[in-house]
């Protein structure tokens, strides 16, 4: 890999630079399947794609590794253009959706496969694939066939073969995606362990929010060929820029409400200051609220609180989870922690309550 | 099994059970077992038994036991003092039939291979239409098949004229009734043996693997090496098994194409059975040719087999 890394003084120097990409598919029906998609993902990095099936991110990440030319737009890999480079020969490896583990050989024989392409001399690549082993805790299983081994050991090959030529970018395409749940909060922090542990730029693909949240230094959150809103975990749930990015992570309560300066009313009533993301005028507007940044109290409501009429109560061990109904008719949902001894602190179905909002609990969005 | 019978069922009832399951079964199996041994192992056994047995004088056998036809297959009789020698003529019959039954199996691998992965990498729809076109040339008598070819191969046929044509050569060269011409008939008729076999390996490929080969820094050959051929290796094995078999007992394209002196193994066992007049040496032979064929086959299995065990 020698030849392929480069010196580590250009940190500033982003690892992979997606500028201004398009990807469409020709056909009977032509599929615009990435659209003008721009975005520069940080040296050791852990970087989620995040979006539902169809939106582009798995081909994105093909783009990336070099299975598909982009129709327009370049990739940059450490300020180098490898938008026309074959895969073999970008310093990138892959982590497939179904592993694509070689059938015909053994555990070993594909962990060892990358160095021997890359023509390393014998004794490093027993040395590596030993490590690699060692790493992904798959000793014992060295000689076995990948066909022998379970789901989540297949996992855990595919992973050491992928870094074992200690790529600068290791792409990820939903490998979590075929294990059971156990199986995946265990390789979720697995995985985070091992980004820290060899440096390496992760860019990881997948469907599932929580996800994205647990374990991404930052997410692109996709739609429809586009990145709708690239951010840390807390900036992507906390201040989603559009309706989508918010319904898509977390749950939401969208509620209409009117803008004035940095000033919303709401129509249910109450005004609140806000901070106004770019390009969102003064008029009529959507505004977010997490079911768990408002609260509720028992009573009429004072000052800056609604009043909303429970109409059912979801319990689920460590929270509830109360549905009410605002004098605007609007529906909203509040979740609450259980503490000791909460369970009668509200009125029961048809009771009226105060709803109130942790400050910054409301965010403007975009469209 | 006892642990989930009923604490009641005796075992002897279980036994009797076991027994009547038996008898269905050898009824039910009657059938096949009926057409194996009429149609598979009884001319088999006719055919050990000639071979035993003394030429009749016009045809047939002598009920007599002799041991001449297997000594014939090698060995021949001095007509005038009987000292034997080796039968030239056989051996040179016996090393045309594996030299281009070999040749056949090469070159239909040479041919077939790209044409399957051609076919198997077309979209699902157009697939059917590629392999029914292969497919078309068994609508039609092999004879017929043949005898066009002889059209392609004579001396003012469509090679020597576009060959003259061309200016390659002033006069038609002799390709008629050569092992050239043998090996270009077989190829044409073996290849759809060879296609869909790979044909079906290379469809069950997963390409994922092919990605995962390149992404993992191997190029195009090393991919194709390293990971494509073992993985279709079953197809391509059964397909030249299916080329290499029938080659060495062809008939009809040695005949047609070959002219009587390109002799191959069949057209032996037919001359014995025909105008030779010898009918334990023809059972004899064609009996050689299936056991070469058996102990080359599993030969060839063991080989592979511990092969993929080594991997």
């Amino acid at each position: 890999m020698d030849q392929l890394t480069h010196p580590d003084s250009a940190s500033d120097i982003s690892a992979v630079e997606v500028n201004r990409v398009s990807k469409i598919f020709a056909g009977e029906q032509e599929v615009r399947a990435l659209d003008d998609v721009s975005v520069s993902i940080r040296r050791n990095e852990f970087f989620t794609l995040l979006g539902p099936s169809g939106c582009g991110k798995t081909t994105l990440l093909r783009l990336i590794a070099g299975f598909e030319p982009p129709t327009m737009g370049t990739l940059q890999l450490g300020g180098r253009n490898i938008s026309r480079l074959p895969p073999n020969q970008r310093p990138i490896n892959t982590v497939f959706q179904n592993y694509a583990l070689f059938p015909h050989m053994s555990v070993a024989g594909n962990i060892a496969f990358g160095l021997e392409m890359l023509g390393k001399p014998k004794s490093e690549i027993a040395e590596t694939v030993d490590r690699m082993l060692r790493l992904v805790q798959m000793e014992p299983l060295r000689n076995r066939r990948t066909s022998e081994i379970s789901g989540g050991q297949q996992q855990r090959v595919a992973l050491a073969r992928a870094l074992a030529p200690h790529p600068e970018v290791l792409l990820l395409d939903e490998p979590l995606s075929a294990l059971d749940l156990k199986l995946r909060k265990e390789m979720q922090i697995e995985l985070k362990r091992l980004q820290h542990e060899t440096g390496i730029t992760f860019i990881f693909v997948t469907h599932d929010q929580e996800e994205a949240l647990t374990m991404s230094d930052r997410i692109a959150v996709m739609s429809a060929g586009r990145i709708l809103q690239i951010g840390s975990p807390r900036d992507i749930y906390e201040r989603p820029a559009e309706r989508f990015v918010a319904n898509f992570i977390g749950e939401s309560n969208f509620l209409d409400a009117e803008l004035t300066g940095n000033t919303v009313t709401l129509r249910a009533g109450g005004r609140f200051e806000v901070t106004v993301p770019d390009g969102v005028a003064d008029g009529a507007v959507s505004v977010l609220i997490r079911p768990e940044h408002a609260s509720l109290r028992a009573g009429e409501p004072t000052g800056k609180e609604i009043a909303a009429v429970i109409e059912n109560i979801v319990y689920s061990g460590d929270a509830t989870a109360v549905h009410l109904r605002l004098g605007t008719g609007e529906l909203v949902k509040v979740r609450m922690a259980n503490a000791p001894g909460s369970d009668d602190a509200l009125p029961g179905l048809g009771g009226t309550v105060a709803m109130s909002f942790a400050p910054g609990a409301i965010t403007v969005l975009k469209d | 099994m006892t642990d989930t019978s009923p604490p009641f069922a005796p075992g002897d009832l279980e036994a009797e059970a076991a027994r009547q399951d038996n008898r269905r079964r050898w009824l039910l199996s009657l059938p096949a077992l009926i057409i194996i041994v009429c149609a598979a192992t009884g001319p088999l056994l006719v055919m050990v038994v000639y071979s035993f047995l003394a030429p009749g004088d016009y045809g047939n056998v002598k009920w007599e036991f002799s041991t001449d036809g297997w000594v014939g297959i090698f060995l021949q009789r001095d007509i005038f003092d009987d000292t034997l020698m080796w039968a030239d003529a056989h051996l040179s019959i016996f090393w045309r039939s594996l030299s281009l039954s070999l040749i056949t199996t090469v070159t239909t691998l040479i041919f077939g291979v790209p044409t399957a992965w051609f076919i198997a990498t077309q979209p699902p729809g157009r697939r059917e239409f590629w392999l029914f076109l292969i497919t078309v040339p068994f609508w039609t008598n092999l004879l017929v098949r043949t005898i066009a070819i002889q059209e392609l191969l004579r001396a003012e046929g469509v090679f020597n004229n576009i060959l003259i044509s061309i200016g390659v050569i002033d006069t038609p060269i002799q390709l008629m009734f050569t092992n050239f011409a043998i090996a270009f008939g077989m190829t044409y008729v073996y290849l759809p043996l060879m296609v869909l076999p790979v044909y079906a390996a290379v469809d069950k490929l997963d390409f994922r693997l092919v990605e995962a080969a390149h992404d993992l820094y191997a190029g195009r050959w090393t991919a194709f090496r390293r990971v494509i051929l073992p993985l279709i290796k079953p197809g391509i094995i059964a397909g030249s098994i299916l080329v290499f078999i029938p080659s060495l007992g062809a008939y009809v394209t040695p005949r047609v194409l070959g002219g009587g002196k390109n002799l191959m193994f069949g057209n032996l066992i037919e001359l014995q059975f025909g105008a030779g007049r010898n009918w334990p040496l023809g059972a004899a032979l064609s009996l050689m040719l299936m056991a070469a064929v058996m102990v080359s086959l599993i030969w060839y299995v063991r080989v592979t087999s511990r092969e993929q065990a080594d991997d």
